[in-house]
């Protein structure tokens, strides 16, 4: 992954985030305060004006600024989420071209950036969710001998399908923890743009 | 659902720019989104600030002023500010003896507040954070993100307010804000949902004969749903999670809030606070001071939250003490 990729990953982010935005609205509607959607656009559409703003030399600054850009403009607690995962997936991708194994390395450290800060547990119905099972099926394309697009394609479905299966999960974190069993039946908002984030990787890692 | 817009994406800096062109007291930075006050206060005193979800208004920015508040800092709809505009607001409320932030217990706000703690510690603004966590809806357990913040709000905020203003110290100021929180229990009931600008649908459906109890502030359902009965019976609910969470004794003196959820009239709120206050004369329990009104609201949701806070000497002095802001004047 070099800068002009990881440039792409966002912009491809950003564009999924839009078309989605009604989608993931309505899903905070029916578990918590309707602000998703919004949030992730304004975040995103932010990260487009950063990104257009200033060269950047390698895909750790393109990643870095999307963080600080997520964390300044998107608030809730998606913004700080994100906006940490990213500055960590960025900071480990410090050379102007990341091989395959470093992705996942810097993936890595964007999900335990999450954790610390949220200290959600898989099952908990949150962005973990989805973004565990992400991780996993990347490393194990990698292991198989595959490489970064079909780590990327693999971790995508298994981001979907974690998302999807936040949808029998009673939430213990966040906003929908507030609603205790009625919580059930309805699939997590911010799992679902997890989805987003690895469906868009996988987009750009086969063009 | 009609309501008064230019465009969803526009609305809190439209009504910014309303809020500074109706309160010279207060100076709006539309840039930074913070709110502080206009005149002073010139010497050095511990500030206190606040924030949170826009569309609980008069909360946070209506209780900017001497005796309240020396900053706001509103996020978009029910979303958490961001931490540079915590920042912005925790510089300007800095006189040097350092800031308090009041900070609802919701994981957005809880991040972004600490995140912009962080940032003010680095600049060498000392900072104490103290959590509102009144809403006993909610079981405070590891199966939640903890009790959320809700009318206990007002109460911290004036008391803490006072405090400050009467010179207290860093320390002293974030004590006492936590002993008014931790003195306070609220609980809500809707009995309709409420529609964000930029959702344009009501949050939840719910039919005309049903109600939702144990509601947040933010539009979300409530932990069930119940028929609708008698103002009384609905009270009766309220006031025995109330004080079934905090038993009060007799020799108790209260500050009893019913307020507003932003769509039920002033009729019907002082309809309630007559069954409130039966409930607590019942019991011997003595109201000392008493707030009827739309203080934290949530969006046009009609429906009201009850809070009582166990109130001793010292927070009713503070209670009492002058108040000059948008939403709570008195004394000056
Ligand atoms: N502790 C957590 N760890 C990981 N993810 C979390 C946590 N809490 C919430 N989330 C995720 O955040 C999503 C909600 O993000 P959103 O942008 O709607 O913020 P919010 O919860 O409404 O913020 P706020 O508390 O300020 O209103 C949830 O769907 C969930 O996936
Ligand atoms: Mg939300």
């Amino acid at each position: 992954m070099d800068a002009a990729l990881a440039r792409a990953w966002v912009q491809a982010i950003a564009a999924a985030i839009d078309e989605h935005t009604d989608q993931l609205t309505q899903l905070d509607s029916a578990i918590g305060d309707a602000d998703h959607g919004a949030n992730m656009r304004r975040g995103f559409s932010a990260c487009l004006d950063a990104l257009a703003d200033t060269p950047l030399e390698t895909p750790g600054d393109v990643l870095v600024r999307t963080g600080a850009t997520l964390i300044s403009s998107v608030g809730g607690a998606a913004g700080p989420l994100y906006g940490s995962a990213f500055r960590a997936i960025g900071r480990a991708l410090a050379g102007p071209d990341a091989g395959a194994e470093q992705v996942l390395s810097a993936l890595t450290e964007g999900l335990t950036a999450v954790k610390r800060l949220g200290a959600a547990v898989p099952g908990d119905k949150t962005i973990v969710d989805a973004y565990t099972p992400a991780v996993a099926a990347f490393e194990q394309e990698l292991w198989e001998g595959g490489g970064l697009a079909a780590a990327a394609a693999h971790a995508a479905e298994a981001a979907e399908a974690g998302a999807r299966a936040t949808t029998t999960m009673q939430a213990r974190k966040g906003r929908a923890s507030y609603l205790g069993p009625r919580s059930v039946g309805h699939q997590d908002p911010g799992a679902t743009s997890t989805a987003l984030i690895f469906r868009a990787l996988a987009e750009v890692t086969v063009r | 659902m009609k309501k008064f817009l230019n465009s969803p994406d526009t609305v809190l800096a439209d009504a910014l720019a309303g809020l500074a062109a109706a309160h010279p007291d207060l100076s709006v930075d539309l840039d930074q989104r913070i709110i502080t006050r206009a005149h002073g206060p010139h010497r050095a005193k511990v500030g206190l600030i606040s924030g949170g979800g826009s569309g609980h208004e008069p909360l946070h920015g209506g209780f900017v002023g001497a005796g309240m508040l020396d900053a706001a800092c509103p996020g978009e709809v029910f979303t958490s500010p961001v931490p540079d505009q915590i920042l912005a607001a925790t510089r300007a409320a800095d006189r040097g003896a350092g800031v308090v932030h009041i900070v609802k217990n919701y994981t957005g706000d809880v991040m972004n507040f600490q995140m912009a703690a962080e940032l003010a510690g680095d600049e060498g603004i000392a900072v104490r954070t103290v959590l509102v966590d009144d809403d006993v809806a909610v079981q405070d357990s590891t199966y939640t993100a903890g009790r959320r913040g809700t009318g206990a709000t007002v109460f911290v905020e004036k008391i803490a307010g006072a405090h400050a203003e009467e010179g207290a110290d860093l320390d002293g100021v974030a004590e006492i804000a936590r002993r008014v929180n931790a003195a306070s229990r609220s609980f809500a009931v809707a009995l309709t949902a409420c529609t964000t600008p930029a959702s344009g649908r009501p949050g939840f459906d719910l039919p005309d004969d049903e109600i939702e109890v144990g509601v947040g502030i933010h539009g979300e359902p409530g932990r069930r749903r119940e028929k609708l009965a008698g103002a009384k019976e609905i009270v009766a609910t309220a006031m025995d999670a109330i004080l079934s969470d905090q038993p009060l004794d007799p020799a108790d003196r209260t500050i009893v809030m019913v307020n507003g959820l932003g769509g039920t009239p002033l009729l019907e709120l002082y309809l309630v606070f007559g069954e409130v206050s039966a409930v607590l004369a019942d019991k011997g329990i003595t109201v000392a001071r008493t707030l009827v009104g739309n203080y934290v609201t949530s969006l046009e949701m009609a429906g009201v939250s009850i809070t009582v806070c166990r109130a001793d000497e010292q927070m009713l002095a503070l209670w009492d003490a002058p108040v000059r802001t948008p939403a709570l004047r008195w004394g000056c």
